[in-house]
Order: structure tokens, then sequence, then C-alpha cells
């Protein structure tokens, strides 16, 4: 719609392109340019829409096993492996170790048989925390329209800075990517267009330390012969539809008649037929508060035993109580997860009255949602545990004609809240979970 | 198997057993209704595994037998058939049986009897009998309180036990408000359990007293409970938990006490929740000597207030509700007045009428 038809002067685009240098950020206009006349570089952006396009989306290259290779100078050349645990899986590989064949979420056995000389780090979050957090301040000085979608990944939206940066957006994300190398010591690859769809296909075509540009006057015929799968919200099952009913590329896709997709794709269908056409009018939001709060646990062996899920769930419902009053909120519906080892992923969710922010309650919840689903001959490899539908802790848990204990259950948590943090998290147990203890360390 | 019956004969039975038949079945043979001829009777049978059915009626029986066939089907072509007509449902070797009745005919599909899911007809240890109109209030006062959430099943149900003073009490709950009454324990009850009725067990057993007014034969076990009434007998299974000790959260001691007139209240608090748009329709009621100012406001800056007559001599209370909450009980109020009795802002509130001794409700405040 806003994006599509818009060939201009094609003519001149073809003649003269405007080019920006990645390292020293001279830029001009030229038809025939391959090396920075300023500096010598080679790393030239030269595309029509150059000086326009202000929808960026930034991913951090191999980002857990970046920080460690700057922390650990010797590793830099090494192939090092982000993860742990016997049964545990690859968070991140460096880009060494993804040349043996590692990727992430592999079983960590065999990114071992791949890469058998790989250095195996396990996680270390606040380090990543700390680093994403500053690659997030760097990108605030750009613009406030900055939307993370995980630690080291996040849309910007810089239309309107040019005024204020006395430069276009292609030139402050240069500028931006340099800041990162230099500030927090790791590379970025970004994408650039006036999407935020676009945006992330064009980070993810120039890895590592990319910087790639979709135009917008061309997106449609460029994403013309791009499988479906590429989109925003084609999953596998979505994929295989599609693909039964001949729809293979985007630009099947747009061209298909809209009641056949609305049949495929349900809600989705008219947002899908656009994104594969181009057109994608979501905003960049910026920093979305949380829509919920979870934990959830991958067992070193499989467990099928309902006593023993129910220890663990109850550990995990103590660190969701937990975040929920360092962040001051209480949730109303109570979500369960269960991965089975079949890896079938099973969610479940129930509603309470009132908000809650008591581990006890999302316990009895979540421990209902389980016993309908375990079955002797059903092994979990997962569970995970969480609230949504958040709400302010002053909301939670009200007098409740039903409850006449809640006032003794809210006092308990919080005895045993201030035990744990003041002498621990093992200060206090409770009797299931303690009886479960022995038994993992044999 | 040949029957006729008149369509006002038939219409109250099949009216009562498809209640019991779920709309939606992943089993077929749920959607069906046991029609059994014999003996110049026609009976009728339904369930949903969680409770059973089944009425007997006089029908002009031509040769026995017995089908099943779907039974909202079968309801909604015998209500749309005329006043008056006279119906006969058949069946030969086809598969179908034939519904006929003046120049209509219909042929439904009919599924074996074998198949359909055995009645309960255990024994009930505990027997005894209520007026229906007795446990028609009793359900009526009780059911607006009980709880839809899935997580506190044991909530989906009037609590139905007898009390150390001898009394039948009905009690429900959804945690934000109760409802509780009771009357003298009826001759054999002294041996029943506790048990709680489920939502779809006491409806419907509400709907089939709607038309009747003779005694309620009452059975009871510990996982069961029977209710007969004339030629309806219904079966359903308990709700399988333990009901709070709703005891400790009834007020015994609130000492600020209020009178107003139902009717004034309730129009009030009606007109005025009328700004509050947020789900929780709250309103806040103000207590002063002699009257009560029922206000409420909304975030969007609207705000209304109404003051009505009523007898207050303490300090003045501000307390809030939920307006529904009000309302609900002010249409189960007896008489002309309700009275109020608070302790503080924060703690239940007991509402009564003055006029019954034996039910009263208990309602949690809101922040206002």
């Amino acid at each position: 719609m806003a994006f599509v038809g818009q060939h201009g002067c094609g003519l001149m685009t073809d003649l003269a392109t405007p080019w920006l240098c990645r390292d020293c950020l001279a830029d001009g206009i030229s038809t025939v340019i391959n090396q920075c006349p300023e500096c010598g570089s080679w790393l030239l952006l030269k595309h029509a829409e150059l000086r326009q396009l202000a929808i960026a989306h930034v991913d951090c290259d191999a980002f857990y096993a970046a920080i460690e290779k700057r922390d650990q100078p010797e590793l830099a050349d090494k192939p090092v492996i982000v993860g742990g645990g016997k049964r545990g899986v690859v968070a991140t590989a460096c880009y060494v170790a993804r040349i043996h064949g590692v990727r992430s979420a592999m079983p960590m056995f065999k990114a071992l048989q791949l890469c058998p000389d790989a250095v195996v780090i396990p996680p270390r979050m606040d380090a990543y925390k700390v680093a994403g957090y500053a690659i997030r301040e760097l990108m605030l000085t750009l613009t406030p329209l900055v939307e993370p979608l995980s630690i080291d990944e996040a849309f910007m939206d810089l239309s309107g800075t040019e005024a204020l940066h006395q430069k276009y957006p292609a030139a402050s994300m240069v500028e931006l990517a340099k800041r990162i190398k230099r500030e927090v010591g790791i590379t970025v690859s970004i994408g650039l267009s006036g999407t935020k769809s676009l945006a992330k296909m064009a980070s993810d075509m120039d890895k590592p330390k990319g910087f790639h540009i979709i135009g917008m006057d061309n997106a449609a015929e460029m994403l013309a012969p791009l499988p479906v799968s590429i989109l925003y919200g084609t999953g596998k099952v979505l994929t295989k539809k599609l693909n039964t009913a001949g729809i293979k590329t985007c630009g099947d896709l747009a061209r298909a008649h809209p009641e056949l997709i609305i049949k495929l794709a349900g809600n989705n269908a008219r947002t899908l037929q656009q994104l594969a056409a181009g057109i994608d009018q979501r905003p960049v939001i910026p920093d979305r508060p949380a829509k919920s709060i979870s934990s959830e646990t991958t067992f070193e062996t499989d467990i099928s035993d309902v006593e023993t899920l129910a220890a663990i769930l109850e550990e995990l419902c103590d660190k969701v109580a937990k975040r929920l009053k360092t962040a001051d909120l209480s949730g109303r519906t109570v979500m369960l997860k269960l991965k089975s080892d079949k890896h079938q992923l099973l969610t479940r969710s129930r509603t309470l009255s009132d908000p809650t922010r008591l581990s006890r309650r999302i316990f009895e919840t979540g421990l209902l949602m389980l016993k309908e689903e375990v079955a002797a001959d059903r092994n979990w490899r997962l569970i995970g545990i969480g609230v949504e539908q958040l709400d302010h802790a002053e909301h939670a848990d009200p007098l409740n004609l039903a409850d006449p204990d809640l006032s003794r259950i809210i006092a308990l948590q919080d005895t045993v809240d201030g035990l744990r943090d003041k002498h621990g998290k093992a200060a206090i147990v409770t009797g299931r979970q303690f009886a479960r203890k022995p038994k993992d360390k044999k | 198997m040949k029957l006729s019956i008149d369509r006002a004969a038939l219409i109250k039975p099949l009216g009562h057993i498809q209640g019991v038949v779920e709309r939606r079945n992943t089993i077929p043979i749920l959607s069906n209704m046991v029609i059994r001829a014999e003996a110049g009777q026609l009976k009728l049978t339904a369930t949903d595994m969680e409770m059973d059915m089944v009425e007997t009626t006089h029908a002009a029986v031509a040769e026995e037998g017995v089908i099943t066939t779907p039974a909202h089907m079968l309801y909604d072509i015998v209500r749309k058939l005329p006043e008056g007509s006279e119906i006969t449902i058949s069946s030969d070797d086809s598969g179908q049986a034939q519904i006929s009745a003046g120049r209509s005919t219909f042929r439904l599909p009919i599924l074996p009897v074998a198949d359909f899911p055995a009645i309960s007809n255990a024994e009930m240890p505990v027997s005894f009998h209520v007026p229906a109109a007795d446990l028609k209030s009793m359900i009526e006062l009780t059911r607006m309180a009980t709880s839809t959430e899935e997580s506190r099943y044991y909530l989906n149900g009037i609590y139905l036990h007898q009390t150390p003073e001898r009394q039948l009490r009905a009690v429900a709950t959804d945690g934000h408000r109760l409802a509780l009454t009771q009357m003298d324990l009826p001759q054999g009850a002294e041996t029943m359990p506790s048990v709680i009725i489920p939502r779809k067990a006491y409806t419907e057993l509400f709907r089939l007293m709607e038309d009747y007014d003779g005694d309620v034969e009452v059975g009871l076990s510990d996982n069961r409970a029977r209710f007969s009434l004339g030629q309806v007998v219904m079966t359903s299974k308990l709700i399988d938990g333990t009901f709070p000790d709703y005891d400790r959260v009834v007020p015994k001691d609130n000492q600020r006490k209020s009178t107003v007139s139902v009717a004034d209240f309730s129009a009030a608090v009606d007109r005025v929740s009328t700004i509050s748009a947020e789900k929780t329709r709250t309103v806040q009621l103000t207590f002063s000597s002699g009257s009560l100012t029922i206000s409420a406001s909304s975030v969007d800056q609207a705000s209304a207030t109404e003051v009505i007559e009523a007898s207050w001599s303490d300090d003045d209370l501000k307390i809030g509700f939920n307006a529904r909450y009000l309302l609900d009980i002010t249409h189960l109020i007896e008489g002309d007045d309700m009275e109020f009795a608070f302790a503080e802002p924060s703690n239940p509130t007991l509402i009564r009428s003055p006029k019954d001794d034996a039910s009263l409700f208990v309602v949690m405040p809101m922040r206002v």
C-alpha cells in the first residue's frame, strides 16, 4: 500500500547511487565506486534509498560467545561454545565453531562430536545482561524508539532523527555499530529498511559484522522468489500447509486469492499477504513492558513421575513468585508448559478470580493442570510455569471468603522470602522439595 | 417400536431430558436420548456421564421397543409442531426413527441402544424428603455465589450439609461473596454426608421444580445425589473436593448496622453504577447519620451520586463494593428492607433480610 509503486526515478538510480563508507563515514553519490575515495576501505554501502530508510534491526553476532572472547582474548581464534550441563544445549556458538557445523539449540554432545576442540563455557547471564543493557543505552542515544526483542536484538526507528544527529539514519547506524565495537567490545549486524520485517530479513543476510539494506522500491520483487518460510509468522506447520496448496514463494503468497489464505492461515491471512508483498505496518514499540513472568527448566534426564515433577514445579513457582515480588507485580492467569521426550510442546492456562503473587497459589493451579496431563507412559524433558495478565502487586490476593487461611499464607511466603534473602535459597524448602534433593545427587 | 402421544404430554419430559444432553459431544451416542416404549408408557433417558435423567409418561404404545435418537433435534421438532398435534414415533429395520404429526414426517438417525452408557441405579444410603418450594428457594438464594473458576472446582457448586443445630444448610461462594441459607433438617437426613452439588445438576433440578410443587425425594451417597420428582429421576455425580471452612469468614460480630429499603437501594446502585465502565463496577457507599450516599466515578472523569434514607448512628463509614454483587443480593432479599452489618471497610460485610433469619450474604468490600 504505502510503500509499493514508488518507481520514481529509475534511470537516475541506475546512474548515480548514494554511497557511504562504513569505516570513515565518508559519503557521496556516484555512478561507479567500489572503494572509499577518502580512506580506501572496501566496506561501502551503496543503495538508491540509502538516505531515506529509517527502520533498523540490530542483531549482536554470536552474542554470548563474543562476550566470552572479549573477556578472554586468548580464545579469539578458538571455537567457543556457550552452553552447559550434561543435557545442555548450545546457547551460542562462535563463528569458528559454526564453521564445524555447530548451531544454537544443538545438543551439547552433538556439538562436541562435530567440534571436539571447542572450548565450552557455561553461560554467565549477568555479564551478558550488563553488555546487553550497555548496547541498549547506546541505541537510545539515537532514538527513543528502541524495541528490544531479546537481550541481543532490537528494532530501532530513526525516522525524523536526521536533523537532530546531522546524519541520515544509515550513517547513524554505521556509527552505532562502531561505538558498540569500541565501547562494549563486540560486533553487530545491522539490517536497514523501511519496515520491521524487511529490516530483520536484511540483518540476517549479511552476518557477522554486516550491514545490509533492503529498499522499499523493489521490496516486492526482492521477496517474490524467496520461500514463504522467511516471513514473520510462518512456522513449520503453516509453511507446510501453504506449500501443499502450491504456495511456495512470497510472490505466490502475495498473488494468492485472499480467501484461500484465510482458509490456511486464519486471522493472520491479511498480515501475511502484506508481509509477502513487502508491506508491514507494525510500528516500532519502545521497550514493551513484560507480558508474562515465567520460569522453566530442562531436566538432566526425562521424568514421568508426578511427585518429582511437582517438586520441581514448586521450585519454579518460588522463582516466579520471587520475580513478581522484585517487579512489584502479580498475575491473574497461570500458564503451565510441558515438553515431552518427543519434543511435543504442551501449554495449558487457567485464569484465577484475582491476580496473585503467591507461589502457593501459582503452584496449586499449576499442579491441577499438571495432573491432567501426566500419565505413566509419558516422559517429560521440560517443565515451565508462569503468570500473565500482569497487574500491580497491590491488587494481588485480596481477602478471599473461600480461602480463610490466605492471610497466613501471605505471611508465610513473606517470612520464607525473608529467610531466603538472608541465608540463601536453600535455607528453607518445603518437604516436597527436600524429599527430592537426595535423588538428584545419585 | 411404535407409539403415539399428544404433543402437550411429550414436550414437557422432552424439555427436561434434553437439558442433560450437551450441545457438543465428542461421543456421538451422548447426543442421543433413549426412547423406550413399554406397557403403555414412554420412558426417556439421557446422560452426559456426570448426570443422568429418566422420565416416564403415558403413551399409546402400539409396538413395544427401544431406540436412541438425537435429543436436541427431537426436542426442536416437537417444539415446532403445532399445538394439539398427535405425534407418532416409530422405528423399523431401516435404521431410522420416524416422527410424524399431521402432514409432517421426520426421519432421524438412530444408534444402537447397547452402546448407550449404563444409568446409575446404585442405592442411596441416605434418603429424605424436602418440599420442592424449599429446595427451590435454597438453590435460588445461593446459586449466584457459585464460582466458575476452574482451578477452584470445589467452589463450582452448592455445598449442602447439616449443622450441629440440626439445620440443612446450603452455602456457595466464589471467594468474593458468599450466600448461605438453611432450613430445619428433614427427617431421614441425620446421617447425610456433606456434599457439593455441581452447577449443572442444581440448574436442571431447578428447572424440573419450575412446574412441580410436591415433595422432592433426595437420595445421597458419598459420590452421588439423586432427586426424584414424580415421574422424573435425576442422578448426578458430586463434586469431589473439600469445601472451604467458610464459617470462619462469616462475620459474627459486625456491630455497625444500617437498614435501608431494598427497592431504593437497588434502584440507586443500578443508576449510579451506570458510569463505572470497568469490569468491576465499583460503587462507594458512605453511611452518615440517617443517610446513605451511593457514588461512583470512572477514569474518564464521569461521576454519579445518589442519596437514600438509611438508619445509621455510628461514625461515618466509607466502603466500596462491586455493584453487581450488591444488585444480585437485592434481588434475593425477602421483604422490603435489607440490613447491613459492617466491621471495618476492609473486612467482610454481612447483608441479610430482617424478615429472614435463615439466610445471609457476605460480601468482600473493594478498595475505593
